[in-house]
């Protein structure tokens, strides 16, 4: 029998635990308000030099000159596109080389040493190359993005593929499934879980790639604003574009995982 | 012949460092409807000749017969059933009992009549949409068992299929397990390490050696009680001595 009316005791652990979650939610919010008010007081009072640290009505203000200018949700638009590109190509083609060497244990083994070094490899570097060979332009920034995360797709996909019950394969087997059908059947299924996972450390890489990559040759977007920004001292917009980037990352992530929360129970 | 005939396997698995041989001369005869129980301590090789008889490895030597003809694979007679239940998490129960049936392109509507109907004498038509962790462990082992019998093989594998769950549950499961097989008249052999259970269930016992595995002794298991089902085995005047020869034929090779 279910008992529909919770008991005294139940009430008050409920309420016990909401009070405690209002509580955090409020010093969560008094932490920003106290951060952002000691920034404007302290730039005001030239504490600390506004020239360096910009001040947070500045922020606003520029944030609508920008607004009004109209390149300030382009250059958004941009950097968001390309992020989204770069990790949803990265993850895709990361699983289907994945597939690949799964498929195929010789491939796998052989291209193993291989593998180690490029994941070692900070993908960085190779910037200069990529836009030595891709030109000066938005696919050079998108294959930036998408080679960061595209070797630690693999890895761990292929890592959650080999996470399989040998058991369930066996079983298929016994069912007469070729190796196609133990991919479509037990193996993709089992591995959804990480291949989501690897979605959701990809749109952080991939944020990393877009950004230094429009360092290196944007004429528009948000890192492009950055270094901009830098340039002409402007430190206000650099400010700016700093907090865009950390609330649209934060929006990027936050729906991720709520698509990892539908997946895995 | 019988059912299922197993001529002088033997099997030893190699490697980089080490050759493993495992099995050593297996020959086995199975009749039709029997229920044959393999003991053996664990590590012995009982999977691997369950493997070998489904097809999933290829013994160093000696062969497999069918109805007296070498078995050619893969072989639909044969069902396989875990120690694990390994139902998949992302299917439904019913989605779970008709893989094999997707596997195998057969879902055809009298197949699917078939799996319906096996659904509702077994008592799990109302746990179709479920997902396999919603169920007991013992229910879960129960649709195992019945994925596998949607398919209609002739010989069942059961390779110790009790062994995950608890004690008590263990108990109520063979007897119902038990009794599915014995009213779809399978033929069936089992591998188990735990002698009461092989009592409880067996026609014939065949006790192995550890590993590798040679066949020591064979015991046809006659008990006097009527309507036998392994709840009522374990009450049997005899249960005790052929529990008693068995200990001691195992115990042998430990030393
Ligand atoms: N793929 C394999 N490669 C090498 N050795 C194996 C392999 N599978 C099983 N073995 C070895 O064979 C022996 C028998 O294994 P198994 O058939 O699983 O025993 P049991 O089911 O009786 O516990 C074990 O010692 C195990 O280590
Ligand atoms: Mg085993």
């Amino acid at each position: 029998m279910i008992n529909n009316t919770p008991s005294k005791e139940h009430l008050e652990y409920i309420s016990k635990i909401k009070r405690r979650n209002t509580l955090i939610t409020l010093c969560r919010i008094l932490i920003l308000i106290i951060f952002i008010a000691q920034w404007e007081i302290t730039a005001r009072l030239n504490i600390v030099d506004p020239f360096l640290v910009s001040q947070p009505s500045k922020i606003v203000t520029t944030f609508f000159k920008l607004m009004q200018e109209g390149h300030l949700l382009r250059h958004t638009y941009v950097t968001c596109i390309e992020t989204i590109i770069g990790f949803i190509s990265g993850t895709i083609i990361g699983t289907l080389i994945a597939i690949i060497l799964w498929l195929s244990d010789f491939i796998n083994k052989v291209l193993e040493p291989y593998l180690v070094v490029l994941n070692a490899l900070p993908k960085i570097a190779l910037g200069p190359i990529l836009i030595f060979w891709v030109g000066n332009g938005q696919p050079a920034i998108i294959i930036i993005a998408l080679t960061i995360s595209l070797i630690v797709t693999i890895i761990s996909v292929l890592t959650g593929f080999n996470d399989v019950d040998e058991d369930m394969i066996k079983l298929v087997k016994t069912f007469g499934a070729n190796k196609y059908q133990i991919l479509k059947y037990v193996v993709l299924p089992h591995s959804l879980p990480a291949i989501i996972s690897t979605l959701k450390i990809n749109v952080g890489l991939s944020w990393v790639g877009v950004i230094v990559g429009e360092f290196l040759v944007a004429k528009e977007g948000l890192g492009f604003l950055i270094v901009f920004g830098g340039q002409v001292a402007q430190l206000d917009m650099v400010m700016l574009s700093i907090i865009i980037l950390s609330i649209i990352a934060y929006i990027m992530y936050a729906i991720v995982s709520k698509i990892e929360s539908k997946y895995i129970k | 012949m019988g059912k299922l005939t197993l001529c002088n396997v033997s099997m030893t698995y190699h490697t980089l460092h080490t050759e493993t041989k495992t099995l050593d001369d297996i020959s086995i005869k199975v009749d039709e409807g029997e229920f044959v129980v393999l003991v053996g301590p664990s590590g012995c090789g009982k999977s691997t000749l369950l493997s070998i008889i489904a097809g999933l490895i290829t013994p160093t030597s000696g062969s497999v017969y069918l109805d007296n003809k070498i078995i050619s694979y893969p072989c639909n007679k044969i069902g396989y059933m875990f120690q694990k239940d390994t139902l998949f998490e992302w299917r439904s129960i019913y989605k779970n009992i008709t893989l094999g049936l997707e596997i195998r392109r057969e879902l055809t509507k009298d197949n699917i009549d078939f799996a319906n109907n096996l659904i509702e004498k077994y008592g799990l038509s109302s746990f179709k949409n479920y997902y396999p962790s919603q169920l007991s462990g013992g229910m879960r082992q129960r649709v195992a068992l019945i994925r596998t019998l949607v398919l209609n093989p002739e010989i069942l594998l059961l390779d110790e299929p009790f062994s995950a769950l608890d004690y008590h549950t263990r108990l109520l499961v063979s007897d119902e397990i038990y009794k599915i097989i014995k009213a779809e008249g399978k033929t069936t052999l089992m591998v188990t390490h735990d002698i009461a259970e092989a009592i409880s269930l067996a026609d014939r016992i065949i006790v192995l050696s550890s590993r590798p595995a040679k066949i020591k002794k064979e015991f046809n298991i006659n008990l006097s009680i009527e309507n036998r089902t392994p709840l009522t085995s374990r009450n049997a005047p005899e249960f005790k001595d052929y529990f008693n020869l068995i200990w001691k034929e195992l115990d042998k090779y430990d030393k």
